[in-house]
C-alpha cells in the first residue's frame, strides 16, 4: 500500500502548490487544506502502514500483544489535524475580512500594506 | 589576574557612577586600576627575568576546550605592562584633556573596556579566548573613534576600521581553527612546542594566510594600512593609545606569539618581510604628505608596524632583538608625540603644524618632550630608537631573499620618519612664533606627566640600553630564538647601519628642509595615491549596497508566489541533489494491495485534482469533502480509529466553515496566463515528484528501532491508559497538547474578533478615511 500512497501524497503536494501559488485568495485557502491533508498523510504512512492493529492495550493486559501500529505518528498527526483546522478557520475568516476591506481577490494587488 | 582583567569590564561599566562620586577626579581613580596591574606585573618580573612561563590556569567552557588560562612569558609580559602602563598614563591625561566634556564618563567606560580587552588579548592562552578579546578590541576602538558620534567623518572612519579589522577577524578565526586542527591543541603554550608538526601540515598554507590576512588588517599592513589613519577622527587620548601600545600591535603581537609556531618557512619568511618593508616605505611615503600633525604621526605608525612585521619575517636571533628593540623604543616615543600632539591641539586649537611656530618660548616644557620623543623617532643618538634603527639596519642586512630590495625600502622609510620626526619635533616650536586660534601656555601637569614620563623612559633605556638585556632575552625566549645572551649598547662601532643611519640623517634634513616645496610636488600625485587601497574599500563598499538593493529588489518583492517558488525550488535542489548523488534510488517496492484500499486512495487523488480544477466554488469545497472522506476511511482502514474519528469531525467542521463563508467572497477569477499557470503546474510536478521519490526512498530504507517502543509498553503500567495515542497525548507528550490547545485559542480570539467587528463598523471607526478604490 505505501508505494501507491507515496504517489497520492506526491499527487496530493502538487495539488496544493499548485492552488498556492495561484493568484487567487480562495486557492490560496484551498491549496492550503490540500497541504495540510498531504503532510499527515505523509507523516502516517511513512511510518508503516498496518492494517487491523491499532495501538490499543486489551483489558486486562499491561502492552498489547503482537505487534501494532506505531502510535507515535498517530498522536502527531492527531495534533496536526486539529492544528491544521485553527489555522484554516483563521486564514479563512482573515480572506473574509481582507476581502470586505479591500475588496480584492486578486493577491498581487494586496502587497501594498497602505491599500 | 584573571579576575583583575574581568573586574576592569565592571569597573569600566562603573564609570558613570564613579563619574558621580568623584566627578572630574574619575579618570585619576580609573586610573589606579591599571596602575594597580602594572605594579603586579612589576612583581613578577624576577620569574619572567629567570625565563619561567606563568601559567594562571582557569576552565571557562570545559567541555569546548576553552579555558580562560593566562599566559605570561616575556612578550606576554612586555605587552601586558606597555598596555597597563601606558594606559594609566592615557587615564590620567584624559582627565585634563576632556575636562568638562559631557561625554566623558563614556570615554572611560570605553577606553578601560578597551584596555582590558587588550590585556586580555596579550594574555590569553586559548586561541577561543584570545579571539573573543580580539574581537572585543575592535568592538571598543570602533566606539572609541566614533566617539564624536555627531561628526559624520568620525562616524565613518569607525565604520572603516571596524569593517577592516572584522573582516581580518573572519579570516583569523578560520585560520585559529585550522590551527588548532593542524596542532591539536587550542593552547598557545602547546601549540608553539609544535612548530616543526604544524609547518609539515597539509593545512599549514591556507591557515597561514587565515592568521595573516588577520594579523595585517589589525596591524593596518599595506594593502589595508588605510583604516588607521582615517581613524585619527578619535580623541587624542586614544589615538595614543591605539597606535602606541595597543590595538595595532595586537596584529604584530599575534605575529610575534605564532612566530615559534608558523615562523621561519619561506613563505612566512618572503610575506612578512616584503609586505613589511613595502608598509615601512608606504607609510613614511605617506606621512610627509600632511600637515596634520596627528596623521603625520599615524603614518609613521603605519611605518613602524611594517618595521616590525619585517622584523618578524627575517626572523634571525639579530632581528628578533631589534623587534623587541624597536617594539619598545615605539611605544614610548610614539605615545609620548601623540599626547604632544594632543597638548598641542588643546593648547593651540589647530592640528596642523604649518599653522604653529615658536611654541618654544611659551611651552618649554611640552618643546623639551617633543624634542626627546622626536630624537628618538627620528633615531637619533642617544635615544633608544637609535638603537632600534640600527638594529634594524644590521638585520636588514642579514636577509637573504629580496635583500637589495628591502634595504632600499628600508632606508627610504628611515630617512623619511627622520624628515616626519623633524616637523613633528621642532616645527611647530622653532621658528617665528605664529597666531593660532588659541593663546597657548604650558599644559596642566596632568597633560604633561605621561608624556614627560614616556620621553625620559626613552632617553633612559638609550643611555643605559644594557638594562634592557634580560628583557629582551625573556622576550625573544616567546618568540622562539634560541639561548641568545643580549649585550645591548648604544655604540656598535664604525660600520654600515651607522653609514646608513647618516646618509638617512642627510636625507631627512633636506626633506625636511625643502618639506613645503615637496609638499606641492607631492600633491601633484594625489589622483594617483587617491586609487589606492582605500579606493578598493569604497567601490567594494558601494557595490556591496548595490548588491544588497538589487537581491533586496529580486527577493523581497512582495509576490507570495514569488517567495513560494524561490522557497520550493531551493528545496528542490537541495533534497534533489541528497536523493539524487547521497542515495541511489533503488526502490524495494513490494505493492501487497486491497481492492477498496485502492478506492480510497483513488477517491483521494481524484477529489484534490477536482478541488483545483472546479469552476464552482460548491464544487471545489465538495470535492476537498472528498477527499478529507477519503484520508478518514484510510486511517480506518489502516489502525487509526482516533485519527479517522478526529479527521471526520474536522472534516465536517471544515465543510461547513467554508460553506459559510466562502459564498462571501469572491467567484473564482481566471487571474493567470496559460504560461504562468503552466510554470507552475511544473513546479508543483516537480516538488509532488520529489515527495512520492522521498518518500519511496524512505521507504526502501533501513528502519531505525521504533522510539515508540517504550510508550507502547509503558502506557498502560505508567500512564493507565489503554489507548496508547491518548496517553501520549494527554501524557508523555502532554506539554505539546497544551500548546496545541493555546494555538487553538488563540486562532478561536482572532477569528472571533475578525468576525465579531464588521467593515461597516471598521470604517465608521475611521470617519476619515479615503473613499473605497474602484476595483472593478
Amino acid at each position: 500500500m505505501e508505494p501507491l500512497m507515496a504517489v497520492a501524497i506526491g499527487i496530493l503536494f502538487a495539488a496544493a502548490i499548485y492552488m498556492m501559488l495561484r493568484r487567487s485568495i480562495v486557492k490560496l485557502v484551498i491549496g492550503l487544506m490540500l497541504l495540510s491533508n498531504a503532510a499527515n498523510l505523509l507523516i502516517f504512512s511513512t511510518a508503516g502502514m498496518v492494517r487491523g492493529a491499532p495501538p490499543l492495550v486489551a483489558q486486562g493486559l499491561t502492552a498489547p500483544e503482537g505487534v501494532v501500529a506505531d502510535p507515535l505518528p498517530q498522536a502527531l498527526v492527531l495534533t496536526a489535524i486539529v492544528i491544521a483546522f485553527g489555522v484554516l478557520s483563521f486564514a479563512v475568516v482573515l480572506v473574509r475580512r481582507a476581502w470586505e476591506i479591500v475588496r480584492a481577490d486578486d493577491l498581487d494587488r494586496m502587497k501594498d500594506t497602505d491599500t | 589576574m584573571q579576575l583583575a582583567v574581568l573586574g576592569g569590564f565592571v569597573v569600566a561599566g562603573m564609570a558613570p557612577l564613579l563619574h558621580h562620586w568623584f566627578g572630574a577626579r574619575t579618570p585619576l581613580v580609573m586610573a589606579l586600576l591599571p596602575a594597580a596591574l602594572a605594579l603586579w606585573l612589576l612583581g613578577q618580573w624576577p620569574t619572567i627575568a629567570a625565563g619561567e612561563v606563568l601559567l594562571l590556569e582557569w576552565a571557562w567552557v570545559p567541555g569546548l576546550e576553552i579555558t580562560l588560562t593566562f599566559l605570561i612569558d616575556g612578550l606576554a609580559w612586555l605587552f601586558a605592562l606597555l598596555i597597563t602602563v601606558i594606559g594609566a598614563l592615557v587615564l590620567v591625561y584624559s582627565g585634563d584633556y576632556l575636562r568638562g566634556h559631557r561625554d566623558l564618563p563614556r570615554f572611560l567606560v570605553v577606553i578601560t573596556a578597551f584596555m582590558m580587552s587588550m590585556l586580555g588579548l596579550v594574555l590569553a592562552d586559548n586561541l577561543v579566548t584570545l579571539f573573543v578579546f580580539w574581537e572585543l578590541t575592535s568592538i571598543t576602538s570602533y566606539l572609541l573613534i566614533g566617539f564624536n558620534h555627531t561628526d559624520l567623518s568620525a562616524r565613518k572612519a569607525a565604520l572603516q576600521g571596524l569593517i577592516v579589522t572584522v573582516g581580518g577577524g573572519l579570516a583569523l578565526i578560520a585560520g585559529f581553527v585550522m590551527l588548532a586542527v593542524a596542532g591539536d591543541s587550542w593552547s598557545l603554550a602547546e601549540l608553539t612546542t609544535r612548530g616543526e608538526a604544524l609547518r609539515a601540515h597539509a593545512l599549514y598554507p591556507p591557515l597561514l594566510i587565515c592568521v595573516l590576512v588577520g594579523a595585517f588588517t589589525k596591524s593596518a599592513q599595506f594593502p589595508f594600512h588605510f583604516w588607521l589613519p582615517n581613524a585619527m577622527a578619535a580623541p587624542t587620548p586614544v589615538s595614543a593609545y591605539l597606535h602606541s601600545a595597543t590595538m595595532v600591535k595586537a596584529g604584530v603581537y599575534l605575529l610575534a606569539r605564532l612566530h615559534p609556531a608558523l615562523g621561519g618557512t619561506e613563505v612566512w619568511v618572503v610575506t612578512l618581510s616584503l609586505v613589511g618593508a613595502l608598509t615601512m616605505a608606504t607609510g613614511a611615503f605617506l606621512a610627509i604628505r600632511h600637515t596634520n600633525i596627528k596623521k603625520l604621526l599615524a603614518y609613521s605608525t603605519v611605518m613602524a608596524l611594517g618595521t616590525l612585521t619585517m622584523l618578524l619575517g627575517i626572523g634571525t636571533d639579530g632581528a628578533l632583538v631589534a623587534f623587541v628593540v624597536f617594539l619598545l623604543a615605539h611605544s614610548l616615543y610614539k605615545g609620548a608625540l601623540f599626547l604632544v600632539a594632543g597638548i598641542l591641539d588643546h593648547e593651540t586649537g589647530t592640528k596642523d603644524v604649518t599653522a604653529m611656530g615658536g611654541l618654544r618660548h611659551t611651552m618649554p616644557l611640552t618643546a623639551a618632550v617633543a624634542l626627546v620623543a622626536g630624537l628618538s623617532l627620528a633615531g637619533l643618538p642617544p635615544l633608544l630608537g637609535f638603537l632600534g634603527k640600527e638594529l634594524m639596519f644590521e638585520s636588514v642586512l642579514e636577509v637573504d631573499a629580496y635583500r637589495p630590495l628591502i634595504l632600499l625600502l628600508a632606508f627610504v622609510a628611515a630617512f623619511l620618519t627622520l624628515a616626519v620626526a623633524a616637523i613633528v619635533a621642532l616645527r611647530p616650536f622653532f621658528g617665528a612664533s605664529r597666531q593660532t586660534p588659541k593663546v597657548p601656555h604650558e599644559p596642566p601637569w596632568g597633560l604633561l606627566a605621561g608624556p614627560a614620563l614616556l620621553a625620559t623612559l626613552s632617553l633612559l633605556a638609550g643611555l643605559v640600553p644594557g638594562m634592557l638585556d634580560d628583557l629582551v632575552v625573556a622576550t625573544m625566549a616567546a618568540i622562539g630564538a634560541g639561548e641568545a645572551s643580549v649585550h645591548l649598547a648604544l655604540w656598535h662601532g664604525v660600520n654600515l647601519p651607522l653609514a646608513l643611519s647618516l646618509a638617512s640623517l642627510l636625507l631627512g634634513g633636506l626633506v625636511f628642509r625643502h618639506w613645503d616645496r615637496l609638499r606641492g610636488r607631492l600633491a601633484r600625485l594625489e589622483p594617483i595615491i587617491a586609487r589606492g587601497p582605500e579606493a578598493g574599500y569604497e567601490a567594494l563598499m558601494r557595490g556591496l549596497v548595490r548588491v544588497a538593493e538589487w537581491q533586496t529588489g529580486m527577493l523581497q518583492n512582495g509576490y507570495i508566489r514569488n517567495y513560494l517558488v524561490m522557497t520550493l525550488l531551493v528545496l528542490l535542489g537541495l533534497v534533489g541533489h541528497a536523493l539524487f548523488f547521497r542515495h541511489s534510488l533503488d526502490f524495494a517496492l513490494s505493492l501487497d494491495l486491497y481492492f477498496h484500499e485502492a478506492v480510497a486512495a483513488g477517491l483521494m487523488v481524484a477529489g484534490a485534482v477536482a478541488a483545483c480544477v472546479m469552476r464552482s466554488r460548491l464544487a471545489a469545497v465538495a470535492a476537498l469533502g472528498i477527499m478529507g472522506f477519503s484520508i478518514a476511511l484510510t486511517f480506518v482502514l489502516f489502525s487509526a480509529p482516533d485519527l479517522a474519528i478526529t479527521q471526520l469531525l474536522v472534516e465536517t467542521l471544515t465543510v461547513i466553515l467554508l460553506v459559510l463563508v466562502l459564498f462571501r467572497l469572491p467567484r473564482f477569477a481566471t487571474l493567470s496566463t496559460p504560461q504562468e499557470r503552466l510554470r507552475d503546474l511544473v513546479v508543483a510536478t516537480l516538488v509532488g515528484g520529489m515527495v512520492t521519490l522521498l518518500m519511496l526512498s524512505v521507504l526502501g530504507g533501513e528502519r531505525l528501532p521504533r522510539i515508540s517502543d517504550y510508550m507502547v509498553a509503558n502506557s498502560q503500567p505508567l500512564g493507565h491508559g489503554h489507548n496508547i495515542v491518548n496517553v501520549i497525548l494527554v501524557d508523555f507528550r502532554a506539554l505539546d497538547t497544551l500548546g496545541e490547545m493555546f494555538v487553538l485559542a488563540l486562532a478561536a480570539i482572532g477569528v472571533y474578533a475578525m468576525l465579531r467587528f464588521h467593515a461597516g463598523e471598521y470604517d465608521a471607526r475611521r470617519p476619515a478615511a479615503p473613499p473605497e478604490r474602484d476595483d472593478g
